[in-house]
């Protein structure tokens, strides 16, 4: 795995807030993400590591604070605001148009998969190519081929989605988001939905993925053998602050808060 | 006056019956185009139109599901041939009637069939960046044809059969053509309405099997 490289973070999360109604799921939460940093977000369901996922994704707009210059709100992605754009000096919540330009930076992989199932696998990989990035058929075809093969499903390129087994629909949704080129991966429980001897392959695809390139991951997994071989950094979350990071050998094996053993001690019995 | 069934007069007024059925397959055409395609403008104004925009649409789409059809042919055909321009045709304003009327209709099929299609969807196109029309015409709207084709189709054969209301304004339908034949020659009523009636079956019947064998077929399809 390649060391991170520390100049400035890839990801920022300065003082973000995030409601659902009456329900604050995100509070007051910093950190930030190194590139090439793998980072395992776990805790109890409603922790708010999925709405960490779904705001860099720009599935959920953060919860604006009055003044974000003072007082936070903000998220950042390569040190250029995400939730927020510049106008007149000032940082305002971000339109459509500079989500659209700045998420472009950044891949998803869902725990539902989320193919699209009236188009073949091939095209489902080289949809968003030719489209979103401008890419000629030619070099977006190229370029799935190849990814379907790394994550070993040569020989399915003109099946549909619903001809493949989970684990199968899920190394596609690797392959479409890998094919985008992201800075950034973020993988929301991309085993959760598979039965259990589908798992091992998506996994073995993803650890090739950390092995081979530099991509900055957030990971939102319960699977912890994965977690602690393939993340630089654990952190646990409950009600929508960090209760404990580190290395994932100390979380794993040496976590202080009690919060985060009985966690631990709860998944790991499941 | 002739009050039976007499084959004489029944091969006698079939030409212009044949000729009020290819109106209904005119109107059909034309009123089902603006159904199936003023449908499919209304589902998507409501769903991604300015929300102003969607509660006007919403509120005239009520307003023509909820008043009988007559009603609305003869109260266009007053107000377009009072107001607007008194020579535009009966089978013109006829057919946009029945269009608008039916695109209430297809407008609900179409937004039951892209409110069926799960937010994942939504949310890997977000995801990709994928402009809004791929997301539309590559993602959204294929799912949705898949889910409201066989609903749109029965609307469209209802619409088929509600042709004849036409006839109040003078479209020279099928049942207008057996009125005129009785009015110049005392007879035909009985022969005239048999042949509308077996030209309907005739006409609706294969198009009906052929929508289930589609539907049959759209449920065995990879997705």
């Amino acid at each position: 795995m390649q060391n991170p490289t520390t100049d400035h973070p890839i990801i920022e999360f300065d003082r973000v807030n995030k409601s659902f109604g009456d329900l604050q799921v995100l509070n007051r939460l910093s950190f930030t993400v190194d590139p090439g940093e793998r980072v395992t977000l776990i805790g109890p369901s409603g922790s708010g590591k999925t709405t960490i996922l779904r705001l860099l994704m720009t599935l959920e707009h953060v919860t604006p604070t009055k003044d974000p210059a003072a007082d936070g709100g903000v998220i950042r992605v390569g040190g250029q605001p995400l939730s927020h754009m510049e106008k007149g000096g000032r940082l305002v919540v971000a339109n459509e148009r500079h989500l659209r330009q700045v998420r472009r930076r950044i891949g998803m992989v869902f725990q539902s998969f989320n193919l699209f199932p009236n188009m073949r696998v091939l095209r489902n990989v080289t949809e968003a190519q030719v489209h979103t990035l401008g890419r000629s058929k030619d070099e977006a075809e190229a370029k799935a081929r190849e990814l379907l093969d790394v994550v070993g499903l040569s020989a399915k390129v003109d099946s549909y989605p619903s001809q493949l087994s989970g684990g199968q629909q899920q190394r596609v949704a690797i392959a479409r988001a890998l094919a985008m080129d992201p800075d950034i991966l973020l993988l929301d429980e991309v085993t959760s939905a598979l039965d259990p001897e589908l798992v091992a392959d998506v996994l073995g695809v993803l650890r090739d993925v950390a092995d081979t390139t530099s991509i900055t991951m957030l990971i939102v997994t319960h699977e912890m053998g994965f977690a602690r071989d393939v993340s630089n950094r654990v952190m646990m979350f409950d009600r929508g602050v960090i209760v404990e990071e580190g290395a994932p050998d100390e979380i794993f094996s040496d976590p202080r808060e009690a919060r985060t053993q009985d966690f631990l001690r709860a998944v790991l019995a499941e | 006056m002739q009050t039976g069934w007499s084959n004489e007069t029944a091969r006698e007024i079939f030409p212009a019956m044949w000729d009020g059925f290819i109106v209904v397959l005119q109107v059909t055409v034309v009123a089902g185009l603006i159904a199936v395609l003023l449908g499919l403008l209304v589902a998507v104004v409501q769903r991604v139109g300015h929300p102003a925009a969607g509660r006007t649409v919403n509120a005239v789409m009520q307003f023509v599901r909820n008043t009988p059809l007559l009603v609305q042919v003869l109260l266009v055909w007053t107000a377009t041939s009072l107001y607007i321009n008194p020579d535009w045709s009966a089978f013109a304003v006829g057919s946009a009637v029945l269009g608008v009327h039916y695109a209430s209709y297809t407008a609900e099929s179409y937004r039951a069939g892209i409110e069926a299609i799960p937010v994942g969807q939504w949310e890997a196109a977000t995801a990709l960046s994928l402009p809004t029309h791929r997301v539309w015409g590559a993602v959204i709207l294929p799912q949705m044809m898949r889910r409201s084709t066989a609903a749109v189709a029965n609307w469209i054969i209802a619409m088929f059969k509600e042709v004849p209301t036409l006839f109040i304004i003078g479209v020279l339908e099928m049942i207008s053509q057996a009125q005129k034949y009785q009015g110049q020659h005392y007879t035909g009523a009985v022969e005239g309405y048999t042949i509308a009636g077996l030209l309907f079956l005739a006409a609706s019947y294969p198009v009906a099997v052929a929508m289930r064998r589609l539907e049959n077929r759209l449920a065995k399809s990879h997705y």
